[in-house]
């Protein structure tokens, strides 16, 4: 110890001027040293600083190392001394770094936290690891796993090989075991071993596999006279073929120094204006040299006169181009390495299109479960009732409001999702009977009135909705257990919020067919709609059961609300996103029937992820075109992909 | 107004067969000379310019309005896309507005340098003044035209025009009707509306084309003329717009039209080419609405994907509804009294109602009140403002088959009636 | 408190009666932001920020000895109104001064009616630059002031080597990454390492752009987003983000248009240590912004928050009172030309100057977001002068503003032109 703190005090002598106390503790010292680019924390600078106190091989320093991370450590400005603190009144208590004891307060404004960016605090870790990975605590040990995926140092793989193999927990033994064959392909030395490593990976998805593996298959385009003999060569091109056009290639010619550069309108325009002489350039008058051919002529003139670069001909550019090689070359320079790095990537890359393809598919699923959830009411209300109702969209903003507010009132989540589900639906449910009741009835045999008065209803709702709430978005937050994803691999994963909507666009499904199709009520339903005279002559009340019907659809919108809240945000303008694709859903699929809509948003989602999968730069692009297709689909196939046929297709 | 079919036969002139029409271009034309009185540039300057523009831009959604009439009120199309005719025809005129005006400060500036100019050039920096905002330096090839006035003048009739007959002859081939037809006329707009908002539609995306109200070669003359001048031409084309759109509803055609409104198939099994006229009504109130947006974008401004948002298309119908369908002074005055309405309720002037414990702000609550007066329009009032004069004037509908259908019962066909 | 600022105003306005007035008294103000459609999200706040900056003035005894009237028009985020507006607060209502706008595509729509009438604009709002008119301060950061140290930041500090730029679809992302992508390829990042997106207004199908970022990792490089997604689409973003347990020390996230705001919308325990960049934030520990998000909540609530937008309403109206007093009048050639160095104390400590390419020198920060919905200020840069036409792109490299000295907004350094007067719009 005592040895310890002589070379503390030695360092700090060599190192700066700052006088050290005999009594200051070491790590206190160590930190003075570095205090300058600990203050500044940049981490261009900050790495002698981080060294210094992971191989200072003080006790203390494991702590200030964790509590830095932490944005824990204080600096005093006074006197540039570090502190840790405690909130102490209106100020802070100033502990001692080394013996943790009380030394003082501070006001706030007298210290300066020190806040290492996530960069530095990634260094941290890096240094922290050899620390931890030895920790009897099993959450320290995955911290420094953490800290080595993110910032791998080749030190680190000694120390993973050595740990490894002692290893007690045997989810951690793995992740370990795993870490070190992949550090080895980035820092092991020897190729032998490097190749094992790499094909020890054949097949395996990880993202972090791919992102060791490919950088080593780094290449550089070159050009020579003849390929190199030691070079590891990647591809050999020709030029004016798709992967090296002709342009590419003299431009790589020009770079080489093997031609000049050609002379592009700029250089030939800087020149003419460098060579006027009396109104005239290159023989020509000045005030002529308004057309690109005019240019040239006057510019040849002076290129024959001496005065400018000539440019390089046809065909000493041909020349050129048949006197060199083009190719791609590795920077890696051990052939073995490199081929068994891209035999084991091409062994990736058919699983990888496969589990991407699931993924996509899996993304389309889930739109299509959101456009299904969002579209079923407005299946029932215009659907099977023929009520063009602009207002759904305002009923899916009222179900999500209702979470918001049930969230404010009940702070449990889960319980509040619970509470919310049936809430929106009866608060979404009323509103719809009040709206049938109210407006819809008197205009049953008018639709296209019905799409005014609802629009009406519409914008007013949204406006009273902004007038309430505000026009700020809501948090509507999900409980922790539908937070997260599931994740089947690196690249095959879905959130759990929306299995959860698709589960419940299911269970819509299937409620919905039940009523429909085995209740009472369906019957009645289905009776109205396809006679109403005939229905109320055999005892059943059709306004009863239009009001019932309407109802259902608008609370289901309400539920909806709900879904659609916890995976996006919630705004006045939520249900003006869904109301149009909600409308094109219900006519793509086929008017009047359950099992269209569920066709047209399985349609709809798959297409629009497919369009966005082809042009992954432009999601606009993609809802441009969808909706392009849907116009021509409704053009050839105007009753929907499940046409209703016979008697009730003419209701 | 009069079936041409049950007037007598002797021809007396149009004016006098439609009172109406006389009297709506008497109106027109007194409102227009006293606008001129009272605007700052050529009288008492008790109009502002700003107000002025706003006339100017009211007479433009009129004849829009007017259109939509035509093509609802009297065909009974719902279209709910026709402002997206509107904003290309605003667009076809924008883009020579912009190119021109851009290619006087580009010249200016090229001017000074010294080699003169060459015409790719000019056209690269002209190119870089639109597009360096988005990003871009070279002019896409939507612009080929910018340069000539008559192709972007042309362009105004044939983009909407050409849109509206191969969207219609696809719909009313596969016979989509009624709401169905209005969905679609929907999700035209907003197809439209989200290519026109992407950058590499080549028309500036959301910015859209801005700086519209400097006229090239009139820069010397002010804004104030400028507006009046404006003002004038869309009110005549409002009043040519509206003698021709009388014209069209009073002889065979207008006949033929409502019928299809009434009972599409019993039209057809007349023999007549249902479909044909269902088209040709389409494209002509689509050049109507592209010809109204030629004229009403260089007064407002600015033109960008956002006006072709579908809920534009949506407005103007509530216009026509609330104004009263199926007489064309009803689209008018339905376009003129919302719009102005709106202004001045937006605008701020409106004063605040205090109710005691609450005050309403009309800004707040402006989209209310005109969101449940559709409702009471078409629940109360299916006949609009226009049916309140149709009163005034002791003038009823004939009556057909007993039932009161037609335009003035909301375009209620005789089938739905039955149900 | 309500009743305090009212006497004192009533002090001010009989000061007023005292002293012989210099201008028309009184003084009026425009305010032209949307306060419904769209954007009344984010601009009612500014409007509501401009009645507080008044009402503190008229407090303190008004301006040239008049009270200053505010004149609230709503241009409904509709563009067109917004040049209508403009025109009717200039002519109609004759305001000495207008502040408000906030989309680009708005600001485009008003610059040639204030150009005509020669009025003069305050914009508030962080934008793309490429822009210079002599009828507006620009007091919202350019992309240097913003993008472009938040650029740095990655390279440097967080070492990220690929850039995802995800964008909402309108003019400031657009110019805004292409001004990046440009910069980043001087800094030596190949195009391939550049995924450009860009989403609708109000996105919030978010999980195939999430994978694809995520999937991006795999060339082994780190990858870091630059987000210039705009409001709401923001929330269905992050929860995405945080779903797919994207940790921000994995992919770090920086966003432009995420403030104190927008957060208030979302949950942020999950999105704990992703990054925004401006030139002002709430959690920043001076006096003066104490005292301000104090004034602030005791005219708004409790748990209202302040954001960037606003510190450059605060800053554009205080230097405008003091130039129109330097000036001694309200005119607008006299007040502009008094801005030009105009000094006035930002929020965040040091001084805010006023240049004669309208636009501010201001310092840069950069916060890493806190489970409060604040942000944890982790780096602050010296002032950075605004720059109309950015230096990453060929085309504007050249060009330059001055309206003191060069009385032009766009000059051509390379041939000593000025290339227009008026703006483009």
């Amino acid at each position: 110890m005592a040895l310890l703190r002589l070379m503390a005090l030695l360092l700090g002598v060599f190192g700066t001027s700052v006088a050290v106390e005999a009594t200051e503790a070491p790590i206190q010292a160590l930190l003075q040293e570095h205090g300058e680019i600990i203050a500044k924390s940049s981490r261009k600078t900050i790495a002698p600083a981080i060294d210094a106190l992971a191989a200072s091989g003080l006790g203390d320093a494991r702590t200030v190392l964790e509590k830095w991370q932490a944005k824990e450590l204080w600096l005093r400005k006074a006197d540039g001394r570090f502190f840790f603190v405690a909130p102490h009144g209106d100020g802070l208590a100033l502990i001692d770094i080394a013996s943790g004891a009380e030394v003082g307060t501070a006001g706030k404004r007298e210290l300066k936290q020190l806040k290492p960016n996530s960069g530095i605090r990634g260094m941290i870790g890096a240094a922290l690891v050899q620390f931890q990975l030895r920790d009897p605590d099993p959450a320290e040990r995955a911290l420094a796993l953490d800290a080595i995926a993110r910032d791998a140092e080749a030190s680190h793989l000694e120390v993973l090989r050595s740990v490894a193999p002692d290893e007690s927990d045997p989810v951690l033994r793995a992740r370990a075991e795993r870490m070190q064959r992949l550090l080895t392909i980035r820092f092991d030395p020897d190729a032998a071993s490097q190749v094992a490593a790499i094909e020890s990976f054949r097949s395996d998805l990880g993202v972090d596999v791919r992102a060791a593996l490919n950088p080593l298959l780094t290449t550089e385009r070159r050009v020579a006279v003849e390929i190199p003999a030691n070079a590891n060569l990647a591809q050999r091109l020709t030029p004016g073929t798709d992967a090296l056009p002709r342009e590419a290639a003299v431009a790589l010619l020009v770079e080489a120094g093997a031609l000049p550069p050609p002379i592009d309108a700029e250089t030939r325009k800087a020149v003419l204006v460098a060579n006027i002489a009396g109104g005239v350039v290159g023989g020509v008058a000045v005030e002529t040299l308004s057309t690109d051919a005019a240019r040239q002529t006057a510019y040849d003139a002076l290129a024959a006169a001496g005065l400018a670069e000539p440019a390089p001909g046809a065909a000493e550019i041909n020349a050129a181009l048949a006197a060199h090689v083009f190719f791609d070359a590795f920077l890696l320079q051990n052939p073995a390495v490199t081929a068994a790095a891209a035999a084991v990537l091409e062994s990736i890359e058919l699983t990888l299109a496969l589990n991407q393809t699931a993924d996509l598919a899996l993304d389309a699923l889930s739109l299509a479960s959101i456009y299904f959830l969002a579209a079923i009411g407005l299946a029932i209300t215009f659907g099977v009732m023929g009520v063009i109702n602009m207002a759904h969209g305002e009923f899916i903003m009222m179900g999500a409001y209702t979470g918001y507010v049930v969230q404010l009132v009940v702070p449990d989540y889960t319980l509040s999702i619970l509470l919310a589900l049936p809430l929106a639906f009866a608060v979404t449910f009323g509103a719809g009977v009040a709206m049938e009741r109210l407006v819809i009835r008197w205009l049953y045999h008018r639709p296209l009135e019905t799409l005014l008065a609802t629009f009406g209803i519409s914008i007013a709702l949204q406006q009273i909705a902004k007038n309430i709430f505000g026009t700020q978005a809501r948090p509507l937050t999900s409980p922790d257990w539908l937070a997260g994803a599931w994740v089947i691999n690196d690249v095959v994963s879905i959130s759990y919020i929306r299995i959860a909507i698709f589960f419940l666009a299911l269970v819509f499904l299937a409620l919905l067919l039940v009523i429909l199709n085995r209740t009472r009520l369906g019957l009645e339903v289905r009776a109205v709609t396809q006679n109403p005279r005939m229905a109320a002559s055999m005892g059943i009340n059709p306004d009863r059961i239009n009001m019932l019907t309407f109802g259902l659809g608008s609370g289901i919108a309400g539920i909806a609300g709900v879904a659609i809240g916890l995976f996006a945000q919630v705004t006045s303008e939520i249900g003006q996103q869904y109301i149009v694709q909600s409308f094109m859903t219900v006519v793509v699929g086929g008017v009047g029937s359950i099992w269209g809509t569920l066709a047209g948003a399985a349609l709809i989602g798959t297409l629009q992820k497919g369009i966005e999968w082809l042009n992954p730069s432009n999601t606009l692009a993609a809802q441009t075109y969808m909706i392009l297709f849907i116009i021509l689909f409704i053009q050839f196939r105007p009753k929907g992909i499940i046409a209703l046929k016979g008697r009730a297709a003419e209701a | 107004m009069t079936d041409a079919a049950f007037s007598a036969p002797v021809r007396r002139p149009f004016a006098m067969r439609h009172p109406s029409v006389l009297v709506f271009l008497t109106l027109l034309a007194l409102f227009t000379l006293g606008v001129t009185v009272l605007s700052e540039a050529f009288g008492l300057g008790l109009i502002s310019t700003s107000f002025v523009k706003t006339l100017g831009k009211t007479l433009c959604l009129c004849l829009a309005a007017l259109a939509m009439d035509l093509v609802w009120g009297y065909t009974g199309i719902l279209s709910l896309g026709h402002m997206a005719f509107f904003g290309l025809g605003g667009y076809a005129i924008g883009m020579w507005l912009m190119y021109a005006r851009t290619e006087i400060i580009v010249t200016a500036s090229l001017a000074a340098a010294p080699l003169p100019p060459t015409p790719e050039e000019i056209r690269e920096g002209i190119a870089t003044q639109i597009f360096g905002v988005v990003g871009a330096s070279e002019l896409p090839l939507v612009w080929s035209f910018a340069h000539a006035l008559p192709v972007q003048l042309a362009f105004v009739v044939l983009v909407p025009g050409l849109l509206a007959l191969v969207f219609g002859w696809l719909a009313f081939r596969s016979r989509v009707t009624g709401v169905y037809l209005s969905i679609l006329t929907q999700a035209m707009t907003l197809a439209l509306a989200l290519y026109l908002f992407q950058n590499d539609s080549g028309l500036r995306g959301n910015n859209g084309l801005s700086g519209l109200q400097n006229i090239p070669g009139l820069e010397a003359t002010g804004q104030d003329v400028l507006s009046v001048w404006f003002f004038w031409a869309s009110a005549l084309a409002l009043g040519l717009g509206y003698l021709f759109c009388a014209w069209l509803v009073s002889g065979k055609f207008g006949n033929v039209i409502r019928a299809i409104r009434d009972d599409e198939a019993r039209v057809r099994f007349l023999g007549y080419p249902v479909e044909a006229f269902k088209l040709a009504v389409f494209t002509l109130t689509a050049v109507l609405a592209g010809i109204a947006g030629a004229l009403y974008y260089p007064q407002a401004g600015i033109i960008n994907p956002a006006e072709i948002a579908p809920i534009a298309s949506i407005y103007l119908a509530v216009w026509v509804a609330i104004g009263g369908r199926g007489q064309l002074y009803g689209a008018v005055i339905g376009a003129a009294f919302v719009s102005l309405v709106s202004t001045w309720f937006t605008g701020g002037q409106a004063p605040d109602l205090d109710l005691g414990a609450v005050t309403v702000r009309w800004v707040d609550w402006w989209t209310v009140l005109l969101g449940l007066s559709f409702v009471a329009v078409t629940l109360f009032a299916p006949k609009g403002i226009g049916g309140v004069i149709a009163a005034l004037a002791e003038r009823r509908a004939p009556d057909r088959h007993g039932q009161d259908l037609g335009p003035d019962a909301g375009a209620l066909r005789e089938k739905e009636a039955e149900r | 408190m309500p009743r305090l600022t009212r006497s004192l105003t009533g002090l001010a306005a009989a000061a007023a009666l005292a002293t012989p007035a210099l201008a028309d008294c009184p003084i009026k103000v425009g305010v032209l932001h949307s306060l419904s459609g769209t954007m009344a999200i984010s601009e009612t706040t500014l409007k509501d920020t401009m009645l507080l900056l008044i009402d503190q003035q008229n407090a303190a005894g008004g301006l040239l000895g008049c009270e200053i009237e505010p004149v609230v028009v709503d241009p409904a985020s509709d563009w067109p109104l917004f040049a209508e507006k403009a025109r009717e607060l200039l002519t109609v209502h004759e305001v000495d001064v207008i502040f408000g706008n906030w989309t680009s595509v708005s600001r485009k729509s008003v610059l040639p009616v204030i150009e005509e009438l020669n009025g003069l604009l305050f914009y508030p709002v962080q934008y793309e630059g490429e822009e210079s008119s002599k009828n507006v301060f620009y007091t919202g950061a350019a992309p240097n002031q913003q993008a472009i140290p938040a650029t740095d930041y990655f390279l440097e500090e967080l070492e990220v080597e690929k850039f995802a730029l995800l964008g909402t679809d309108y003019v400031y992302p657009r110019t805004t990454n292409n001004i990046l992508e440009a910069y980043l390829q001087d800094k030596g990042i190949a195009p391939d390492d550049i995924f450009v997106n860009y989403t609708p207004f109000g996105h919030s199908d978010w999980s195939k752009i999430v994978a694809d970022v995520v999937a991006l990792g795999a060339d082994g490089k780190k990858v870091g987003v630059i987000s210039t997604i705009n409001g709401d689409a923001n929330v269905g973003f992050y929860k995405e983000l945080a779903a797919a347990g994207v940790s921000a020390d994995d992919i770090p996230v920086v966003a432009f248009s995420v403030g104190e705001e927008e957060l208030s919308g979302l949950d942020t325990s999950n999105l704990v240590g992703h990054l925004a960049a401006w030139n002002y934030f709430q959690s920043a520990d001076t006096e003066i912004n104490a005292g301000w998000v104090e004034a602030w909540k005791a005219k708004m609530g409790e748990d209202r928050v302040t954001n960037d937008p606003m510190e450059a309403h605060y800053i554009g109206f205080n230097m405008w009172v003091n130039a129109a007093t330097a000036a001694g009048t309200t005119d607008v050639d006299a007040v502009r030309t008094a801005m030009y160095g105009q000094k006035f104390p930002n929020l965040t400590g040091g001084t805010a100057v006023m240049l004669p390419n309208h636009h501010l020198a201001k310092p840069v920060l950069i916060g890493e977001i806190l489970e409060d919905g604040q942000f944890d200020i982790i780096s602050q840069t010296e002032e950075v002068p605004g720059d109309a036409w950015t230096d990453f792109l060929p085309e504007s490299a050249v060009l330059t503003s001055d309206w003191k000295d060069l009385g032009c907004g766009m000059y051509n350094t390379a041939t000593e032109t000025c290339v227009q007067i008026k703006s483009n719009y």
